[in-house]
């Protein structure tokens, strides 16, 4: 037993790099002998230099603060890996992907046949009061039938060990530039660690990114134009959107910047004159794409932009309307769109969901507030929930109340124990609890980020892994048994 | 490159210019003071009027003292115009063009941004109101000087100078602006006259072309001399013929530059034609409106051209 790992207790959760008996699980053998033989000064010197890489590297993100307005902060990153087998990997791997091809199928048919609610596996009624359909979009058929083409799925671990989607992210998922900066960084101050496991690479993204994108290019025969649009620098992951625009080689550009023609093209404004533009990874939420079809006060999108899109002449990543899956209500019927759709058994569970909108459930949550985690189907970023076991009298009569007045718009799950995993507080290791977010590409073919983000809630205790909300992140390894484990 | 970060660099230079130019504005007036006789002290309500301010003036509430017009020119963050506001704007633009320029620029600019947060009040209080902006002065000159050092010169590059210039000529024709105004607010008081040629070495000096100018001229400060050197000199960085050869090298550097070429010909020619000699204090203000009128022409080629085209798409 490691002297900086004296005193470790996880508890009753699940660790993701020691057993019970405190011995390493398969994968993290290396690191955890490494980890041992380092004395705590060592440690300390090492995430003091990870520190000062991540400002001189200028990783940050942007909190919206009241007084002094947005503020780029330096992005927290726990030097403490987290290791998973490739083997488990590689069953989460099968998970994602035939989770994703699903909810694909089902964007494509409730914006055409509505297949799914004909044949009674899914309730017409909850697309049509669902805040991110769009009925602007109700029959376009875009490229390849693919509307979710980058997806960050949010993965959890039980005290069991069962590895759990959370919820899929499926209008502008982010994270996935702090994943490759998290690598560079770790590569930085623990060099020697590489040399003792087999970690796989993760570098390859913004590739298979690129690759995913220029698949759906409307003009096949040229070398596409893609290029990310951001809403500016105030969004919160804007240095995500340069990051990923520099390393696919893509103009990053704003809404001012495109312009759709009579010919219903999309062109980039250059002061060489326009260019045409064949992909955009759009950064920018729906309602803000596109004056002339969604909000009419948007600055941040592009007029005529759904006419080219629905025109075919230009390619949307994600297509506009693909949020209408991320619905936390929809969520709890993935599995069953995995066995409609592709005839096969689900292989990544959902987490035990109750739907409000079913009064025998409801009346189970209303009694069980305490227990349960109440969430709105709407919101992303950890917001609006309530924590039963922490909430105070006061919160759960108000919860009550909401929940009563629009349960359409509140699932309830039970409090996970979510897996804890070694992490550097002060000048000690200790369990924090992890999610893990894998970024799924789609189109002519699907990749999936090796391992993904890893967000650690710092606080003791906490389940709130937001960076927003004071979370941290960490080096995600997936380690194959090849070679370097025992 | 796309038009945005085209028009973002030539503000990021325009702005930067400006806040400096601020400062020798108010230079020019304060280094009046000096010179002139006990009991007679120079307005200050015309340096609002030559950076175009009255209506934000009017607004704002002050009276037309000097307290008022130095708060309102130095870190009035509510005056678009001032120099803090100017080193705000020009922040925001290096912000998001933070590619395209060399990261020490944008540090720079940064700095310089909070430095001047920091110090609102620097331009008013007498004592420290030379250091302040002199401080300002240097922290844009250095900014040129980093640029010219050490970013590439391809369009980018271009754009940002052409801002630079054109700013630079506007803002330099705007000092000499100063001295057409009744500054002097008892300017019936007989014995001022004397002090006619001391003025006009203030505004050299808040130029920084005092020294240049006894180089090139080779006689004593008097207007007419001054004037042909301040407009005309074609080896002075911060004359107004200099500047517009500058802004005109440049822009024949960008793409199909022959429509902002034409207009920058036509300013060029305004200011050859001019007779300096028969310029008097009375009719400089016409002149120099006309000039800075063919300035605004250059900038709407600029945006025709470049940042915001018409589009037509065959």
């Amino acid at each position: 037993m490691p002297d900086l790992l004296h005193g470790y207790d996880p508890g009753a959760c699940w660790d993701e790099l020691l057993r019970g008996d405190g011995r390493a699980r398969p994968g993290a053998a290396s690191l955890m002998t490494y980890l041992a033989s380092l004395d705590p000064d060592e440690l300390l010197v090492r995430q003091d230099a990870a520190d000062l890489a991540i400002k001189a590297m200028g990783i940050t993100f942007t909190v919206y603060h009241q007084e002094e307005g947005s503020i780029d902060r330096a992005w927290p990153l726990d030097i403490i890996p987290r290791v998973l087998s490739a083997r488990e990997w590689s069953r989460i791997h099968k998970g994602l992907e035939q989770r994703v091809r699903a909810l694909n199928c089902f964007i494509d048919d409730i914006y055409h046949d509505r297949r799914i609610v004909a044949d009674g596996w899914f309730p017409g009624g909850y697309i049509d009061d669902n805040s991110n359909y769009r009925a602007e979009c109700q029959g376009v058929s875009p490229p390849l039938g693919v509307w979710a083409h980058v997806c960050g799925s949010d993965l959890v671990r039980d005290a069991d060990g069962t590895v759990y989607v959370l919820e899929d992210n499926l209008r502008v998922p982010s994270g996935v530039a702090y994943m490759l900066e998290n690598r560079k960084v770790i590569k930085r101050v623990f060099p020697e660690l590489f040399e003792r496991s087999t970690i796989l690479p993760v570098d390859d993204y913004p590739s298979q990114l690129f690759d995913t994108l220029a698949a759906l290019s409307p003009r096949p025969a040229d070398y596409p134009e893609v290029v990310v649009l951001t809403p500016g620098i105030y969004n919160s992951a804007y240095f995500e959107h340069t990051h990923l625009a520099q390393q696919m080689g893509c103009e990053l550009v704003e809404g001012r910047d495109l312009v759709v023609g009579d010919d219903d093209c999309v062109y980039l404004r250059t002061v060489a004159g326009l260019t045409r533009v064949d992909v955009i990874y759009r950064r920018v939420d729906d309602q803000f794409i596109d004056p002339e079809v969604f909000r009419e006060d948007s600055m941040l999108g592009v007029r005529g932009l759904m006419r080219a899109w629905k025109a075919g002449n230009v390619a949307l990543a994600n297509a506009p309307g693909a949020g209408v899956a991320d619905d936390k209500l929809v969520y709890t019927y993935v599995p069953d769109m995995i066995r409609y759709y592709l005839g096969e058994k689900p292989l990544l569970p959902n987490v035990p969901s109750w739907r409000c909108a079913d009064a025998e459930a409801r009346a189970y949550v209303l009694d069980n507030l305490h227990d349960l985690v109440v969430k709105p189907v709407n919101e992303s970023g950890g917001y609006g929930m309530l924590i039963g076991p922490a909430s105070t009298r006061a919160e759960r009569d108000e919860f009550a109340a909401r929940v009563r007045r629009r349960p359409r718009d509140y699932i309830a799950q039970p409090t996970l124990a979510l897996s804890t995993t070694p992490t550097l507080v002060g000048n000690r290791i200790e369990p924090r609890h992890v999610d893990l977010r894998p970024f799924i590409l789609s189109s002519d073919r699907c990749q999936i980020t090796t391992g993904g983000l890893t967000r650690v809630a710092m606080r003791k205790g906490s389940l709130i892994v937001n960076s927003s909300q004071g979370g941290g992140s960490k080096d995600t390894w997936v380690v194959s048994a090849a070679r370097g484990v025992r | 490159m796309l038009s945005r970060v085209a028009e973002n660099l030539y503000w990021l230079a325009r702005y930067m210019e400006r806040a400096e130019n601020t400062a020798r504005l108010i230079l020019v007036n304060a280094n009046l003071l000096l010179d002139l006789p006990r009991g007679v002290s120079p307005g200050w309500a015309p340096l609002v009027r030559i950076v175009d301010g009255i209506e934000a003036y009017r607004e704002s509430g002050r009276k037309f003292t000097e307290r008022g017009v130095t708060g309102f020119l130095v870190g009035d963050v509510s005056n678009p115009g001032s120099i803090v506001s100017c080193l705000s704007s020009a922040r925001e633009d290096a912000r998001t063009v933070r590619d395209s320029i060399p990261r020490e620029v944008w540090e720079h600019v940064n700095d310089l941004h909070l430095y001047a947060l920091a110090h609102l009040k620097g331009g008013v209080l007498k004592s420290e109101r030379h250091r302040h902006l002199q401080t300002v002065i240097q922290g844009a000159q250095t900014f040129t000087g980093m640029l010219e050092g050490t970013m590439n010169t391809g369009l980018g590059h271009a754009f940002l100078c052409t801002g630079r210039y054109l700013e630079r000529a506007d803002m330099t024709s705007r000092i000499v602006n100063v001295r057409s105004e009744p500054l002097l607010q008892d300017e019936g008081i007989e014995g001022l006259r004397p002090f006619e040629n001391i003025q006009w070495m203030s505004v050299l000096k808040s130029l920084t072309a005092y020294q240049m100018y006894r180089l090139r001229m080779r006689m004593r400060v008097n207007q007419a001399a001054v004037l042909q050197f301040l407009v005309l000199d074609e080896e002075f960085p911060r004359a107004l013929l200099y500047c517009v050869n500058a802004a005109e090298a440049q822009i024949s550097r960008l793409p199909e530059p022959d429509d902002t070429l034409r207009v920058i010909a036509r300013v060029k020619r305004q200011l050859r034609e001019s007779r300096l000699q028969r310029v008097t204090v009375d009719s400089l203000g016409g002149y120099i409106d006309a000039l800075q009128a063919g300035l605004a022409e250059v900038h709407d080629a600029l945006v025709a051209a470049y940042f915001d085209p018409d589009i037509t798409t065959d």
